[in-house]
């Protein structure tokens, strides 16, 4: 909406919370991403911008181990979360996922009430040793992810009966429950319309003061919005990776000039 | 003569359907355009020639033999039928019609090969005549549908409206013949509950269909109390429940979830041709190897297993049902929308957590539907119990004792010599009405909760 406010971003120098280097992922025969390095700093919106098919959801499902429950599919190189790679075989991805929170495209909220929603992942992670305890983790993350409000008065009503924008919120707090450190964001508000939308990035700036985000979109116009850092994926290479107001208005390579002014893509 | 009827029609409904192409394709090749294609033009004649003629061909065939029996029947010599009942009538025309294949016991009275001789020209003469019917009925038909032929004649609409009935009419065949079915029932068991009152049939709790046919024979009064039965039904229709349900469910889940492809490649399939198995080898199994075996067991913890058990029947009628509510529990894990998994897996719960705790409960009413579905096939099963069950009505709930189900009692009572006038054969269909009653409730209840189970994601 106020694409200009982005040049007023400080460029500050962050601690770094993901390191990837020397990824590739193959789909069977298909190599799908080839060989990239992208840092994902704490404390900052990270988005992943491309072309469909350029691999940008399937690197974003490299960094919570998601691509495991795909059978063909191989991951090779180093990603570190906190300096540990989260390849090693001693590294459970049960307990990598609890770190690493991810929200999908569509909202997949369970066919189950509002508070079981949220309550979902504390309970198996043992989160909480009392029903107080658990209603605390419920409203606190349910607020954090701004839905509150909405919901307060209706915590057994099944998630599936709110709306899209207010399910994949509820999906944000679900996500939030388990107290992640990085948040991944699979083009979250594709599925939205543009009121909801508007609130879900609101919300991915507040989300910035406690974990570290990485957004995949479609949209430049929301990579410019909300994002400090930006990531150009074309045909599975990593083109470009830097600051988000440096690739939109003075972008190195000439591919992420030729997509943000909507010459590929 | 039937076979000559079918070419004959055959071959006036081909030649319509080209006739009619041509004459539509020669209203295009003078430069008009037809509403409808040529070839619905020409589908439109093969219709209309066919259907009406073939139902009046099978018309023919169902009235042919009651019409003409009738005829011979009431052609013969004033007094021969005196005082006679409807089977003496019966008898004297199956007389006539073994005359007429040549098989002749002694010398017949003349009245009787009169009425033989006259009964093969009728046939004769009535074939002869549908053929003739036929042809005609076919040249007329298609010398008016000829004439219907032109530009703006909606002949597209015309042949899908003739389609369309023809779907219309085989859907009712199957409505109509369970309507049939279901009278005939009813029928039959009322009848039954005029020779014994309804109560003592559904209260009972002696069963002895045993009855004197003759009036000397020495035999027991009769009771008709249906509660051991049914009983018999529930104890094996329990058993086989107790088995087929765990084991089918964890089957799903592990093909469902836990399996390699490779694992699932075989099993699957396997799990299908046990499927297929014809009921009757399941008896074999069940008579020749398992309820032997328990014997043995039982004789060897000083047990008293009988030879016909409870356990025996509905154990093996349990792993008859173990493909039937895995493939309806896998198909109702497969419809969980994959994006339910994902969103579990990714807030780290394990694949177990996420079977339990998500997909499950999200399946559940489609696996209960599979399940109550599979309950009315226990209860309703014939060939298992059949075999390995027992014949004797005891109040029980012994899985180790000899019990009778439903299905056996019915099979029973129609066996050998059966009179349409005593209360042993028409129990039958009373407990036939009872077990198709309580079949439809668990169906129509299995059909319910399957589609409310569908609601929930669309």
């Amino acid at each position: 909406m106020n694409d200009m406010r982005l040049t007023e971003r400080g460029v500050e120098t962050k601690q770094i919370k993901m390191k990837a280097r020397g990824v590739e992922v193959f789909y069977g025969d298909t190599h799908a991403i080839k060989s990239v390095d992208v840092d994902i700093e704490d404390h900052t919106v990270t988005a992943f911008i491309g072309p469909s098919g350029c691999g940008k959801s399937t690197f974003l499902r490299c960094l919570n181990r998601m691509n495991d429950t795909i059978d063909i599919c191989r991951v090779t190189g180093d990603i570190h979360l906190d300096g540990e790679d989260i390849y090693d075989p001693r590294i459970d991805p049960v307990q990598l996922r609890a770190k690493v929170g991810m929200v999908f495209q569509k909202p997949n909220p369970f066919p189950k009430s509002i508070y079981d929603n949220v309550a979902y992942g504390p309970k198996i992670h043992g989160l909480a040793r009392t029903k107080a305890e658990l209603d605390e983790i419920v409203e606190k993350s349910l607020r954090r992810a701004a839905i509150w409000n909405e919901v307060k008065d209706r915590l057994d009503a099944p998630g599936t009966g709110l709306s899209g924008g207010q399910q994949q919120r509820l999906c944000i707090a679900r996500a939030v429950a388990t107290g992640p450190e990085v948040l991944l964001m699979d083009e979250p508000c594709s599925a939205l319309d543009p009121i909801a939308t508007a609130q879900v990035e609101e919300l991915i700036d507040e989300l910035r003061q406690s974990y570290s985000v990485v957004i995949v979109t479609h949209s430049m116009q929301q990579a410019a919005r909300v994002s400090q850092k930006t990531a150009f994926f074309h045909l599975g290479t990593l083109v470009e990776f830097g600051e988000t107001s440096k690739i939109f208005t003075n972008p190195e390579d000439p591919r992420t000039e030729s997509y943000i002014t909507g010459r590929i893509g | 003569m039937t076979l000559l009827a079918f070419m004959i029609l055959a071959a006036l409904a081909v030649s319509g359907f080209l006739l009619n192409r041509s004459a539509a394709l020669a209203i295009q090749a003078g430069g008009t355009r037809t509403h409808s294609l040529a070839y619905f033009h020409g589908l439109y004649a093969l219709l209309s020639v066919l259907v009406p003629v073939f139902v009046v061909i099978c018309v023919y065939l169902v009235l042919k033999t009651p019409v003409i029996n009738g005829m011979v029947i009431g052609g013969l010599p004033d007094g021969v039928l005196d005082d006679m009942s409807a089977g003496q009538v019966d008898l004297v025309l199956a007389t006539i019609q073994s005359i007429t294949r040549g098989q002749t016991f002694g010398t017949p009275p003349d009245w009787q090969l009169a009425a033989a001789e006259r009964l093969t020209s009728l046939y004769a003469g009535a074939d002869l005549l549908m053929v003739v019917v036929v042809a005609a009925l076919s040249a007329v038909i298609l010398f008016f549908v000829r004439r219907q032929v032109a530009a703006e004649f909606r002949a597209r609409q015309a042949a899908e409206r003739i389609v369309h009935g023809l779907m219309v009419a085989c859907s009712l065949v199957a409505i109509l013949t369970t309507v049939g079915i279901v009278f005939a029932l009813v029928y039959e068991a009322y009848r039954f509950f005029e020779m014994v009152p309804v109560m003592d049939f559904l209260f009972g709790t002696r069963w002895e269909p045993q009855i004197p046919i003759r009036a000397d024979q020495v035999a027991a009064v009769g009771a008709f109390g249906w509660l051991p039965v049914i009983l018999g039904t529930v104890v094996i229709g329990t058993v086989a429940m107790l088995i087929a349900t765990p084991i089918g469910l964890l089957t799903a889940i592990y093909l469902n979830e836990f399996a390699p492809k490779s694992v699932r490649a075989v099993v699957k399939p396997v799990l299908e041709i046990l499927s297929g198995v014809p009921t009757v080898v399941y008896g074999f199994f069940a008579i020749l190897v398992v309820a032997p075996a328990l014997r043995g067991t039982g004789a060897d913890l000083g047990i008293a297993v009988s030879s016909n058990t409870a356990l025996a029947a509905g154990g093996v009628m349990g792993i008859m049902l173990i493909p039937f509510i895995s493939s309806f529990a896998d198909d109702a894990l497969t419809a969980v929308p994959r994006s339910l998994r994902d969103g579990s897996l990714a807030l780290g719960a394990t694949r177990g957590e996420t079977m339990l705790k998500v997909l499950f409960p999200a399946a559940i009413p489609g696996i209960v539907g599979g399940i109550l579905l599979a309950v009315s096939r226990a209860i309703g099963e014939t060939m298992i119990v059949v075999m390995a069950a027992g014949l004797i009505a005891r109040m029980t709930i012994n899985p180790l004792d000899s019990v009778t189900t439903v299905t056996v009692q019915i099979v029973t009572l129609l066996i050998g010599d059966t009179a349409f006038d005593n209360p042993k054969t028409l129990a039958a269909f009373a407990l036939g009405l009872m077990l198709f009653i309580l079949t439809l409730g668990i169906n129509i209840l299995a059909l319910r909760i399957v589609r409310k189970y569908r609601e929930i994601y669309d």
